[in-house]
């Protein structure tokens, strides 16, 4: 390795062959080029959708009825499911320790809300003021709704940005009274939504308002849950898949829903549609590995082609070599050294180009699926030992082959 | 120097074997210098190789300076090759991307010598052929019959105590061919051990003794009064 006649032989035969040396050099440096270009876009696909559910509450669960599919304990199918109030009590009184926070929810379409000359059509949510946190909305201006407006069922109201801009214009809406259905109701607040317009559209009141003022009765449309955060994600992800299949088993239950009947009852678990991306990220990012070294592993096969081609070109200087009294082993030497010493300088001139190239370039990047990517130091080390055995694998076949020619054979060779 | 007793070789031509040598007995003195000649096809590369060590007999012995060998394994048969003989071949075989000195300095290097000490070496035998300042030339730069001299340069190098030379002349004209036979006399005359091969009459006058080979068997093996090859020139 440190012999200086040995490089001396290399530099040599590279001088002599400047084209081959740099096309055998070319496959093995793209090769790890594409490699490492597919881990960085791999990993920046991952943050891009990591920060797409950093959004929402991540480990939000939503849960609202459907129509029963199913005929059970002689109840017809085609039932619709309504929740009640006393479900959302009973799930707070049974879970409530796992509990973060949580939410019920009555709904009203289409309610038309008036104020002076303007009026527009929208939804009106009756809800609790944990709703603020789970639907990550944002006070631009006033209040939320807070716990003694439930209690004397207060006529307040937060209104998303949408329907201020819509009503009041450039007016300031708080302390203003807006229309409902013949009922007014003042603006404590405005909110804006990460999830854009058509979550602004909406108005929020007290829920025990709400079923009162809407008639109501005691009727929920859905129930937002989430969980106390564990330490880390898979273990979230474990509780709460857990927690959606109890829910689950106790609201059919509770409904007379037969434990098979999917479509009457909805849990809807954002951390298992997240671990599902997550998953699926893996999976892209396994694919790219493959693609990545698949492509090195061609480059290693051009190599040892190329070094069998010289090995056949040199077959009578090995010859001479031989009868000079070359031993077999420094002949291995000499081949090895050489495929090595070029898969090495090329394998690292595409991974520092490569990696130049994401430093500089990733950042400028801005899509919504694609987001910093990089290539870690641990992956770049594994990259280049990947080089060095390809490197060896590489020029070890013809080296073998380049030692087990007969010096006579071999000076026969013309 | 050389004891060959009962040398068998045949080679394998798909189906049917090709016995090519018949039992060879031959011995050559310290010193001596001498042509094996023959038609084509007689064995007597296939000899030559043996003794080079480049091929080995199926049967009989070969004792090169009281070693014998057989069943040497490959780096034992490179070791010995290097210690104990120097190749002249027809076609030169000098590697093409070496200058001449390093080409000369080649078995040194396999010698396990230091790089300065085989320069000088190799230096040295490059004056010797007379082609010291052609040192820094690559082979193509040279005429055939220089490239033949660094050639015998670099069988030299290695001090060995035999000399085998296949058809050293076979690809020169007749006045270089006795330029390098000169030297070649010159080298004997120091008290080297040198195998020709050769086909040429002329040239095997030039030895000291012929050995004719045909079909596999010595046909002949008698001293010869030695024409000096710089009469010729």
């Amino acid at each position: 390795m440190f012999d200086l006649d040995r490089w001396d032989e290399i530099f040599e035969t590279i001088r002599k062959n400047k084209l081959r040396t740099f096309l055998t050099g070319l496959s093995v440096a793209s090769g790890i080029f594409i490699l490492v270009i597919l881990l960085g876009i791999g990993e920046g696909m991952r943050n891009g959708i990591a920060r797409e559910f950093e959004q929402d509450a991540s480990n939000l669960m939503l849960v609202y009825p459907g129509m029963t599919s199913k005929e059970y304990k002689g109840l017809n199918p085609g039932r619709r499911i309504q929740f009640k109030n006393e479900d959302y009590d009973q799930i707070l009184r049974l879970y409530g320790d796992k509990l973060d926070k949580s939410a019920s929810l009555y709904q009203q379409w289409g309610q038309v809300l008036t104020y002076g000359k303007e009026s527009g059509s929208y939804q009106v949510y009756g809800s609790f003021p944990s709703y603020q946190v789970l639907e990550n909305n944002t006070l631009t201006t006033g209040r939320f709704i807070n716990i003694s407006d439930l209690d004397n069922s207060e006529k307040n109201m937060v209104i998303g940005q949408r329907i201020k801009l819509d009503l009041f214009k450039d007016e300031d809406p708080i302390g203003k009274y807006v229309q409902v259905s013949g009922v007014n109701f003042k603006i404590v607040g405005v909110y804006t939504d990460p999830g854009g317009e058509r979550e602004e559209s909406r108005a929020i009141i007290p829920i025990t308002t709400a079923q009162k003022a809407f008639g109501g009765g005691n009727d929920i449309a859905r129930m937002y849950l989430t969980l106390k955060p564990e330490d880390n994600f898979d273990k979230s992800v474990a509780a709460s898949t857990q927690f959606t299949a109890e829910l689950d088993q106790f609201l059919k239950e509770r409904h007379t829903v037969a434990p098979d009947d999917n479509s009457a009852i909805y849990v809807n678990n954002s951390l298992e549609n997240a671990k599902r991306f997550f998953t699926l990220m893996d999976m892209i990012k396994l694919f790219f590995w493959g693609v990545g070294v698949c492509t090195i592993i061609a480059g290693v096969v051009g190599v040892s082609n190329i070094m069998l081609i010289i090995v056949k070109e040199r077959t009578r200087e090995i010859g001479v070599r031989k009868a000079l009294g070359a031993q077999p082993l420094s002949i291995i030497g000499m081949v090895l050294h050489e495929s090595i010493f070029v898969t090495a300088i090329a394998g690292f001139l595409g991974l520092i180009f490569s990696l130049a190239l994401l430093e500089f370039v990733g950042p400028m990047i801005e899509t919504q699926y694609i987001y910093n990517p990089t290539v870690n130091f641990t992956v770049a080390i594994n990259t280049v030992f990947i080089l060095v055995i390809a490197g060896a694998l590489a020029g070890f076949f013809p080296a073998w082959r380049a030692a087990r020619i007969k010096p006579i054979v071999a000076l026969r060779d013309e | 120097m050389i004891n060959i007793t009962n040398l068998h070789k045949s080679y394998k031509m798909g189906a049917n074997s090709l016995h090519v040598l018949k039992g060879i007995n031959f011995d050559v003195a310290e010193g001596e210098l001498v042509s094996i000649m023959g038609s084509s096809g007689s064995g007597k590369s296939t000899l030559l190789n043996i003794l080079g060590m480049l091929d080995e007999a199926d049967e009989g012995s070969y004792m090169l300076d009281g070693v014998p060998i057989k069943g040497l394994s490959e780096k034992q048969a490179a070791k010995y090759r290097n210690k104990f003989l120097g190749f002249i071949f027809q076609s030169f075989n000098l590697i093409s991307y070496k200058s001449a000195l390093d080409n000369v300095a080649l078995p040194l290097y396999y010698q396990g010598l230091a790089r300065g000490e085989r320069m000088d070496r190799a230096m040295s035998y490059l004056e010797k052929v007379g082609l010291a300042k052609w040192s820094g030339h690559l082979p193509n730069e040279l005429s055939g019959g220089q490239k033949q001299r660094v050639a015998i340069a670099r069988a030299l190098a290695s001090d060995p105590k035999v000399l085998l030379a296949d058809e050293p002349t076979g690809a020169l004209d007749t006045k270089t061919s006795y330029e390098v036979m000169d030297l070649i006399q010159k080298i004997n005359d120091e008290g080297r051990t040198i195998l020709v091969v050769t086909h040429e009459n002329d040239i095997a006058q030039m030895t000291k003794r012929i050995v004719n080979l045909k079909d596999g068997l010595i046909i002949e093996d008698s001293p010869v009064s030695q024409v000096r090859a710089l009469d010729h020139v």
